[in-house]
């Protein structure tokens, strides 16, 4: 059974006109990080006893190995021109290219709310998560966009903090929620 | 007979009116979020962890039933309506169902699939109560060797039993390892690849990885290719079946029952193969040829009872033998640890009320969605036009702060940052995201449990080795290795050998 869907999508896969070259980079990506992880392996204090024979650098040492042998397998997977199949959805369309100014937006969104958690609180932070999120989507109605983020970081904050005793932080509205 | 009791004990506990409303609940947010599109029952699952960080574990896990079964049922009338399923579960319920949805037959397509859906989930717990207390006496007799085996079996079957391709497995197997080494290890107390960030030193919180890989890596991607226009979505009406789709669906509903459980409950079963198993079986015994292909009733009510009998089916492993077969059990798994529990044999034993209440609000849960969702169709279909940016705002707002409220540290959020671009990059170059999860989710243990076996055998290798069930299990593992070399090899050549 295992082998009919291998072999039918191997073959489904291997186009013959292009491949798919940015797939080297997920290669380098994986050499890296298997030397990464054999190098810092390597650098733990090699600890065994009776009670445990194997010691914590085996594992990822096996792991940094492994995860070098993946990447040299896959790279004469992608040089015979295999590659995976982009990830469809409902509202994926994968006739255009890859919109990265608002992938970029969306980080900076995220990076704003980690940021200032702590220091300004959740109900300020996610109001701007959620603010600039939908900005960064490409939704325009600024104004209704804040009272609706403004509504659901309140709403979570006492339905979550104060109700379920979750941990979100007040930060600078402490002592005002 | 003693089960029953427990089982009695358990439904008890479920009907207080609180731990009622709390199921009524999870299952009312459960379907309202799997509905949305985009979001599948793991994420689903994912998303909705934070409501129940406060909660006692009993009640948490009376919710959770809810949630869970509340997610399936959404999935698939996303993919009803939508033509475009969240999961490769409800790949072949979209097949029929959606072609029903433009014929005009949107209600019956939903009715069928939410009344099957409840024959399915009724019958398979019902499954579920008899087979697991043999396997939990069957698990207990295991030794440590035995469970180093059975989780290597998991991740060969993640990897190369589901998905397309085994190298692309293979990778996200261990992209998921290596975040499972993250963190002071547990046997000598050695910090590992924590980059020395103190905050690491705990490991990566499962649930962080869930949501980051699933959630805001699914935003992430969706956000680069968004679609213009949403796709449309068909007007539905409030579910009913007439009596000549009673009669076209009773039997699929069974049969597909039949084919999901069994599946659900091996290490690598999961929804997929029975759900086109039962397909191409309704397909053949139809009275109605002409009519698959077009929108057959039979072939929305088999796919979708397989597909609910099946995660019925993957709670056997995950409760008696804490192993995930599926993403959705996966995220459940990571849900029992966050409250301190771990499932495995001892599970049934130690914390045999909430374990029996659990499987209660399974049957409640089940009997509930189909209360609400016959009549409350129409208001999920409405969820369906949500304007997208909200959409994926929403979703990025509540990952953010489930992950944050996990250790309330500020550290976890950039975690997520990079896992979800990992996400993203898995999504971009199609690598399967279970065997990350399950590699997260059992590495850890998989180590212990080997480093266990070998300190039993004084490092001697042998001591990976242990009673018949680890031979039974390496067995397993090297045909399900070499199965494509026993295919090139052996059953091609037999089989041009028979025709020539």
């Amino acid at each position: 059974m295992s082998s009919q869907v291998d072999e039918r999508s191997a073959e489904s896969t291997r186009s013959p006109e292009g491949k798919d070259r940015a797939q080297y980079g997920v290669c380098a990506f994986l050499a890296l990080l298997g030397a990464a992880v054999i190098v810092d392996g390597l650098g733990i204090r090699h600890l065994t006893s009776t009670t445990d024979p194997v010691g914590p650098r085996t594992v990822p040492v096996i792991l940094g190995v492994l995860l070098l042998v993946v990447a040299a397998v896959y790279a004469v997977d992608v040089a015979r021109g295999g590659r995976g199949e982009p990830e469809a959805g409902e509202d994926v369309d994968l006739s255009q290219g890859s919109d990265w100014r608002t992938v970029l937006l969306l980080i900076v969104a995220f990076l704003v709310n980690a940021v200032l958690i702590e220091r300004l609180g959740w109900v300020i932070s996610g109001t701007l998560l959620f603010w600039g999120t939908a900005f960064a989507l490409g939704n325009r109605h600024y104004v209704r966009n804040l009272a609706i983020a403004v509504a659901l970081s309140l709403i979570t904050f006492y339905a979550f903090a104060i109700g379920l005793g979750v941990n979100l932080p007040a930060g600078v509205l402490q002592g005002i929620l | 007979m003693e089960n029953l009791n427990h089982l009695m004990q358990g439904f008890e506990d479920v009907v207080a009116p609180m731990n009622l409303l709390l199921a009524l609940i999870g299952v009312v947010i459960g379907t309202a979020v799997g509905v949305l599109p985009g979001i599948g029952p793991a994420m689903t699952v994912a998303l909705l962890l934070p409501i129940t960080y406060g909660m006692e574990p009993v009640q948490a896990f009376i919710m959770f039933a809810g949630i869970f079964y509340g997610g399936m049922y959404g999935g698939s009338t996303t993919s009803i309506l939508l033509n475009t399923p969240g999961e490769s579960s409800s790949v072949v319920t979209a097949i029929e169902g959606n072609k029903m949805a433009k014929a005009g037959r949107a209600a019956q397509a939903l009715a069928t699939a939410a009344i099957g859906s409840f024959v399915a989930g009724t019958i398979g717990t019902l499954l579920l109560v008899l087979v697991t207390p043999f396997v939990v006496e069957f698990a207990v007799s295991l030794g440590a060797p035995d469970y180093f085996a059975l989780m290597l079996l998991a991740f060969v079957a993640v990897t190369s039993v589901l998905g397309s391709s085994r190298i692309r497995g293979l990778i996200s197997l261990l992209l998921g390892l290596t975040i499972g080494v993250v963190g002071i290890d547990a046997v000598s107390g050695q910090q590992r690849l924590t980059l020395g960030i103190p905050q690491l030193a705990d490991g990566i919180d499962v649930v962080v990885v869930a949501v980051g890989i699933f959630a805001v890596g699914e935003a992430l991607w969706v956000a680069a290719h968004l679609r213009r226009k949403p796709a449309e979505v068909t007007p539905v009406g409030r579910p009913w079946m007439g009596a000549g789709d009673w009669k076209r669906s009773w039997r699929p509903w069974l049969r597909g029952t039949a084919y999901g459980f069994p599946f659900g409950a091996l290490p690598a079963g999961g929804a997929e193969i029975p759900t086109f198993l039962s397909y191409a079986t309704e397909r053949r015994l139809t009275k109605h040829p002409e009519e698959f292909g077009k929108g057959a009733i039979e072939g929305v009510a088999g796919p979708e009872a397989a597909n609910n009998a099946s995660a019925a089916g993957t709670l056997v492993p995950m409760l008696a033998l804490g192993l995930p077969a599926n993403a959705t059990a996966a995220v459940m798994l990571a849900a029992f640890q966050m409250h301190g529990i771990q499932p495995g044999p001892l599970l049934f034993e130690r914390e045999t009320a909430l374990v029996w209440a659990l499987i209660a609000s399974l049957f409640i849960g089940n009997l509930l969605l189909l209360l609400l969702n016959l009549p409350l169709a129409p208001t999920w279909a409405k969820l369906l036009r949500i304007p997208r940016p909200y959409l994926y705002a929403g979703i990025l707002f509540f990952a953010s702060m489930g992950a944050y409220a996990v250790n309330a540290q500020p550290v976890d959020l950039f975690v997520l940052l990079v896992l979800g671009l990992l996400g993203f990059a898995m999504r971009r170059f199609g690598l399967p995201v279970l065997p990350l999860i399950v590699g997260v989710i059992l590495g850890p243990r998989a180590e212990l449990q080997g480093r266990r076996s070998l300190q039993l055998s004084g490092g001697e290798l042998s001591g990976l080795v242990g009673g018949p069930v680890s031979y039974a299990v390496y067995t397993t593992v090297v045909l399900m290795l070499a199965w494509p070399l026993i295919r090139r090899f052996v059953v091609r050549p037999l089989r041009a050998a028979r025709r020539a």
